[in-house]
């Protein structure tokens, strides 16, 4: 394998890793203060749809990025109201959110454009284009380090830039500032929290919003950015590895880049078999190797790379008086 | 105390939330500017108006009641296996196996080893999340679901690989011999001399998952291990300190979750393709859910929800080969029902409790 062929392999990954990322983190926030929640894919899944919809009819890819953060918003007060206001079961609301998004995205879908659930094609304006770094041309003849440059780090799409500068963002809010301990304390011991006179109900619903915003702009990235329109069905379980990720993390945001640039890895392998068949010599059926990225979470999970203690409160319904 | 009666807890409830979902079902088909009561009204001449709707209502019910049922054992220990859809993949899988490769002289006995190996490799699918929740404390909602990705791979692979006729196109294995089709209701009707149709699709493994039903209800109330299961499920560290072991009661519910749905391979594979495709599942495994919740994860529940479903899917059907209404509709009135039997639950409750709370003191207030 070539230095071309690698750095290639090392772009997908950043691209396919991209979602993932913005996914984990939307996790993160949300599993940090107590709310579990699976409903991730489908928040995803209806940003990606909203998103490309609002994209194509208003010509503006912006518009539709945030009309997918506000799709993906509904879903989550939908979470926030069955597991925080009414105390239900938080896996049961977010299999819930999955199967609303899956079913309503393609009925509004074919009711709109009439295209069997899929929006048309996106183009130009309505579309997030990579963004070329500056100097990433007159650095391109640099041995070694020009073509990582121009092939690496330039040339992506504004969004994966937002994920990847949202890492140090959330390490800095959770770590570093009131808001973020508070978040953190909600996860761990929300009594404590109620009894120092802070609002267990306000931090949660705060941890379940910043957790659509994410979900939306990882969305909104599939169907403008690293797909052009939205197709039944997308987001193809990114939002399950997302959470097999955050465990493997242990809830870290540094980590959870780690894991998810990993995964990522191992998407983008998939879609070059010929890098596999010529760096190790064997031929791997293509219907294993897709199943890969979700037979790696299962062996990660089984506890290979430490023992994952998810925050201590989380699942669990808070109730004031006892 | 228990604030409510329990016809209430068992029947109310579980209507209010069904009727909140039509409500906003209505809503939606309102908004892709389709008359809701057209609709309702073609879903049940279509499903339950002929004897061809009541037997493809049924022959979906059979599927429904066989996942929810696996949901449902599940629920009673306390876990929530997602996997079902898998779990039947590997099912269906199994009876392919059984049904291709021994020459079985009648379709009772192929029946009998379509049983064993549908259950086989359906629980076989549950065990590996099942051992890593019991003995590594991974989640089982996570694992699960992967396994459903693993297992939809896992069948492509070996339906390309094996199974697949040699020159064949279409994605499938081969057609099981003819004699082994599974007998219709219709046909076992007409033979006791009663007149029905010829086209139908619902066959004698809806009286199998019938028996399964009763079999759950016998488990869980009035064995041993059901009660084991019960209790674990109830209380962890109270069934630890009674002697149950729960690596045992975690592996042996998931287990008998899995065969549970594995068994909806029969109906689906034997029963109406009569040979493995690609996607004969359907997300039967994931109604499951649904039915268990709205069924309060009780066999007679589990059967009456499953008709219930057996009928949106039957009445989707045709409500997508008559109008403009994909079949995806069916998808967002499933994901309601979860959402108010599930997780909206006490949403429902509450309110009704402080109902039947006024009326009970208005009551005593009344005999004083």
């Amino acid at each position: 394998m070539d230095y071309l062929t690698f750095l290639q392999l090392l772009d997908s990954t950043v691209r396919l890793a991209t979602p993932l990322l913005l996914a984990c983190l939307a996790g993160l926030f949300s599993e940090r203060a107590g709310i579990f929640d699976i409903g991730l894919e489908g928040k995803m899944l209806a940003a990606a749809f909203v998103s490309a919809a609002i994209a194509f009819t208003s010509g503006s890819v912006w518009v539709g990025l945030l009309a997918g953060i506000g799709a993906s918003l509904v879903l989550s007060v939908i979470h926030g109201i069955a597991s925080i206001t009414f105390r239900g079961n938080q896996l049961i609301s977010g299999v819930a959110i999955n199967f609303l998004a899956a079913g309503l995205a393609v009925v509004i879908a074919q009711d709109v454009f009439k295209q069997g659930g899929r929006t048309p094609a996106l183009s130009g304006e309505s579309r997030f284009e990579g963004i070329t770094l500056p100097g990433a041309k007159a650095l391109a003849d640099v041995p070694v380090f020009g073509p990582l440059y121009a092939e690496l780090i330039s040339g992506h799409s504004i969004l994966v830039y937002i994920a990847f500068a949202a890492v140090p963002f959330t390490w800095w809010v959770l770590s570093r500032t009131r808001f973020g301990l508070r978040l953190r304390a909600v996860g761990e011991n929300p009594a404590a929290v109620d009894t120092a006179g802070v609002s267990v109900l306000r931090l949660r619903y705060a941890a379940v919003l910043i957790c659509g915003v994410l979900c939306g702009i990882a969305g909104a990235y599939l169907s403008t950015a690293l797909q052009a329109g939205f197709i039944k069905d997308m987001s193809a379980g990114r939002g399950f590895i997302a959470l097999a990720a955050l465990i493997f993390a242990k809830w870290r945001p540094w980590h959870a880049l780690y894991a998810t640039l990993l995964f990522g890895f191992f998407g983008a392998l998939e879609t070059r078999p010929d890098v596999i068949q010529a760096v190790s010599g064997i031929q791997i059926n293509s219907a294993l190797l897709s199943a890969l990225p979700y037979i790696l979470p299962v062996i990660i999970l089984a506890g290979f790379g430490g023992r994952a203690i998810p925050p201590r409160a989380g699942g669990e319904p808070y109730v004031k008086e006892r | 105390m228990d604030v409510m009666p329990k016809w209430a807890e068992v029947v109310l409830v579980p209507l209010i939330s069904l009727l909140l979902a039509a409500i906003i079902s209505a809503l939606i088909i309102l908004a892709i500017g389709e008359d809701p009561i057209a609709a309702a009204k073609l879903m049940v001449e279509g499903a339950v108006g002929s004897v061809r709707g009541w037997s493809y209502t049924l022959y979906y019910a059979t599927n429904f009641i066989f996942t929810g049922l696996a949901v449902s054992i599940a629920f009673h220990a306390r876990m929530f296996n997602i996997g079902g859809e898998g779990q039947a993949m590997l099912g269906g899988m199994g009876v392919a196996l059984a049904c291709l490769y021994v020459p079985w002289p009648h379709w009772s006995i192929a029946l009998m080893a379509a049983i064993v190996m549908a259950a086989a490799f359906g629980a076989l699918w549950a065990l590996i999340p099942a051992y890593l929740q019991a003995k590594r404390g991974s989640h089982i909602v996570i694992t699960t679901i992967m396994f459903n990705f693993i297992a939809s791979a896992l069948l492509i692979f070996v339906i390309n690989e094996f199974l697949k006729p040699v020159g064949s196109q279409d994605p499938s294995s081969a057609r099981f011999a003819a004699h082994l089709d599974l007998p219709t209701l219709n046909s076992i009707l007409s033979s006791m001399g009663i007149k029905s149709s010829k086209d139908d699709s619902v066959n004698v493994t809806f009286l199998v998952s019938l028996l399964c039903a009763f079999g759950v209800w016998l488990l869980l109330w009035r064995t041993r291990l059901g009660y084991e299961i019960r209790a674990f499920g109830h209380s962890e560290s109270a069934a630890k300190y009674a002697g149950i072991n729960p690596v045992k009661i975690t592996v042996v519910a998931m287990l008998i979750s899995g065969g549970l749905a594995g068994l909806m391979g029969i109906n689906t594979v034997m029963g109406e393709a009569e040979r493995l495709v690609l996607n004969s599942t359907e997300g039967a495994g994931f109604i499951g859910i649904a039915v268990a919740l709205m069924g309060r994860s009780h066999p007679v529940g589990v059967v009456i929800a499953a008709v219930l479903f057996g009928f949106l899917y039957q009445g989707g059907a045709e409500l997508a080969f008559w109008t403009s209404i994909p079949r995806e509709l069916i998808v967002v009135i499933q994901a309601l029902v979860i959402l108010f039997t599930g997780a909206l639950d006490n949403m429902v409750r509450m309110p009704l409790e402080r109902i039947f709370l006024m009326v009970r003191r208005n009551k005593s207030a009344g005999d004083v």
